[in-house]
């Protein structure tokens, strides 16, 4: 599960502190499907970042898990990233000379899997997602919804214990996007636990949970 | 350790052109320096041939005119040489190890036998100049001690003087006239300074005196100094300065009154300029390197911007720093290293060609370039790649997956 206390981070601007994020309490259980909403500026994507371990915070703790994320070297954050967090973004972040199992094979490189095997591993989440026939198709010869579900099987071939996905439906139509909501709340069954980023309430309402920042502060939180 | 090399492959054949201008670059830097190191080679080779003749540890003493007054005796003296500078001078420098005079017949002699005659030159001269002037003995012995004490009346030959005279018949024994007197040939001679050194004949520097109304006069006086150093060849020309000085009557800082020759300084001169020119050739090389790698290290820099969401996102995905750095270095070393050997190849080449199509260049004598050299090139390229390789690195390991992969939004 994730539990966070006090959680505070300010930015230096122009020779000044602006704290984003205000003293944070928040626990999430295992296997929760949550969604973090609010309006730019309110803090959302700056958590977001601290749950990804991609940002240090300034006080308070961070758990995952059993591990304490907090005063990590880099390169023990990426361990960390990689081991146990997998990210969708609204513009999907695929690397466009490389097809959609060696997209997905990626972080298994990071992880020091060998070749054969993240292969093996990367077709098998492509086979999940619906994308089997897709395998060597280069990012640019799919579809915005192919290329986010190319995505979500990359953030899931490690078996992360987080998945964090940054407006997964922000560049897709309505259509797509319910799709594509329809795998999240898929992987979610299966025993992940899934944090949504959004500003769309059609998102935030699949989640059985919703929280609302607003100015780095927990506004509401609310169990459906 | 395949994967990463396939990484590095895949970056550097996605941006094929600007891959290969860099590689000609670095290549075209590395090939100037190593043709700069070749022919400044073939210039030190130049160099040491234009000594090759005469003992570089010597020193030579010529005859002058005084140009101070000294002693009460006015300017214009003459300061001549005898016989018995000899001994004096062997006696006080303990450093001489071979030494001789040479005197000499003024003008060409009319040398002849079997009814052939022509001018050559005549130098009489003690059993030491041999090692002077580097003299090789082909046939028969050079001339000895017994000859100057006996005034015999020998001489030692060059190979193109036997060949005229003798026209390929054995010439030891023979007899030949110089300037009327008769010699017999008990040697004959090769010098590696080539014609000019040849096309002459040794006498023993007594019977000349004695034959053409030399008395005991010596025109020139000629000593080894063993393996002394620069300095130690500057003290011995000063001390020789002060010993004939006292002897001959003349100001011991007039500088006309005794010249003195410093082979071992002059060959110390020259070693000089030849490091000065080799220290410039690098510097030319390292120049021209230098900025084939500033271009290797802009083309990477250019790319990593390029590439600043991708990097962004490996991170994301669990690149640490060091495997970022890492490839980029390598990409780095890659292009360089490749680049360096086409360029140190291309340079040898280019050296063996020139070496091929002017075997007789009087200036670049045998350009070539040596192991090391070349070996130390290729090794500062893999290193200086690194270099170029690090500021694209560091940048790249810096980049924050927060802003990039926002950047990298649409």
């Amino acid at each position: 599960m994730i539990r966070l206390r006090e959680l505070r981070k300010s930015y230096v601007m122009a020779g000044r502190p602006l704290p984003v994020l205000k003293g944070i309490d928040l626990t999430i259980p295992t296997g929760e499907l949550a969604a973090i909403t609010g309006s730019s500026g309110s803090g959302k994507s700056t958590l977001l970042n601290v749950l990804g371990i991609l940002d240090a915070y300034d006080s308070g703790s961070y758990e995952l898990g059993d591990v304490l994320v907090k005063d990590l070297t880099e390169a023990r954050a990426a361990e960390l990233r990689n081991k146990y967090v997998g990210f969708v973004f609204q513009s999907f972040h695929l690397l466009p000379y490389k097809n959609a199992t060696e997209n997905v094979a990626l972080p298994l490189y990071y992880a020091g899997i060998p070749r054969r095997e993240r292969f093996r591993r990367a077709n098998e989440l492509l086979e999940r997602v619906g994308l089997g026939d897709r395998a060597d198709h280069l990012p640019n010869q799919l579809s915005g919804g192919q290329k986010q579900r190319v995505a979500i099987a990359r953030s899931l071939v490690t078996n992360p214990r987080l998945l964090l996905a940054d407006e997964p439906t922000g560049a897709l139509d309505s259509a797509t996007s319910k799709e594509i909501m329809d795998l999240l709340v898929e992987v979610n069954r299966a025993g992940t636990t899934v944090v949504v980023v959004t500003h769309e309430s059609v998102v935030a309402d699949r989640c059985p949970r919703r929280i609302r920042l607003v100015d780095g502060l927990i506004a509401e939180d609310q169990h459906s | 350790m395949i994967d990463a090399a396939l990484e590095i492959f895949e970056s550097l054949s996605r941006h094929g052109v600007r891959t290969v201008l860099t590689l000609l670059s670095v290549a075209w830097g590395t090939f100037v320096l190593v043709v700069l190191l070749g022919a400044g080679q073939g210039l030190s080779n130049t160099a040491g041939h234009e000594f090759r003749d005469d003992a570089v540890n010597s020193l030579w003493l010529y005859r002058g005119t005084t140009s101070r007054p000294w002693d009460g005796l006015p300017v214009g003296r003459s300061v001549t040489f005898t016989n018995a500078d000899l001994p004096f001078l062997q006696a006080r420098i303990p450093e001489i190890d071979h030494l001789t005079g040479r005197f000499y017949t003024w003008g060409g002699q009319q040398i002849s036998a079997n009814g052939r005659s022509s001018d050559f030159d005549v130098r009489s001269v003690h059993p030491d100049h041999q090692f002077l002037e580097n003299t090789k003995v082909v046939k028969g012995r050079y001339l000895d001690e017994l000859d100057i004490e006996e005034h015999r009346k020998v001489t030692v030959i060059g190979v193109p003087v036997a060949e005229f005279l003798f026209r390929g018949a054995d010439p030891l024994g023979q007899w030949i006239s110089v300037g009327g007197v008769p010699f017999r040939v008990v040697g004959v001679f090769d010098d590696d300074g080539g014609e000019n050194e040849t096309r002459m004949v040794y006498l023993p520097i007594s019977t000349a005196q004695a034959a053409f109304g030399g008395y005991d006069r010596v025109h020139q006086v000629m000593f080894t100094i063993g393996d002394a150093s620069v300095e130690e060849s500057v003290r011995i020309e000063q001390e020789v300065r002060q010993l004939m000085s006292a002897r001959k009557r003349f100001d011991p800082d007039d500088p006309r009154a005794l010249r003195v020759r410093n082979n071992v300084e002059g060959y110390a001169q020259i070693v000089h300029i030849l490091a000065l020119l080799e220290a410039f050739v690098w510097l030319v090389g390292l120049g021209t390197m230098t900025a084939g790698l500033v271009g290797v290290s802009n083309i990477l820099l250019v790319t990593v911007r390029e590439r600043t969401g991708e990097i962004g996102l490996r991170k994301a995905l669990g690149a640490r720093p060091s495997s970022i750095v890492g490839s980029i270095v390598a990409e780095a070393v890659l292009l360089t290293g490749v680049a360096g050997y086409l360029g140190i190849v291309g340079g040898v080449a280019c050296i063996a060609l020139i070496k091929v199509g002017f075997p007789d260049n009087e200036y670049i004598r045998d350009p070539a370039v040596r192991l090391g050299p070349a070996l130390a090139a290729g090794a500062i390229l893999v290193v200086a790649g690194a270099i170029a390789g690090a500021a694209p690195a560091i940048r790249a390991a810096s980049i924050r997956p927060v802003e990039a992969l926002r950047e990298g939004a649409q």
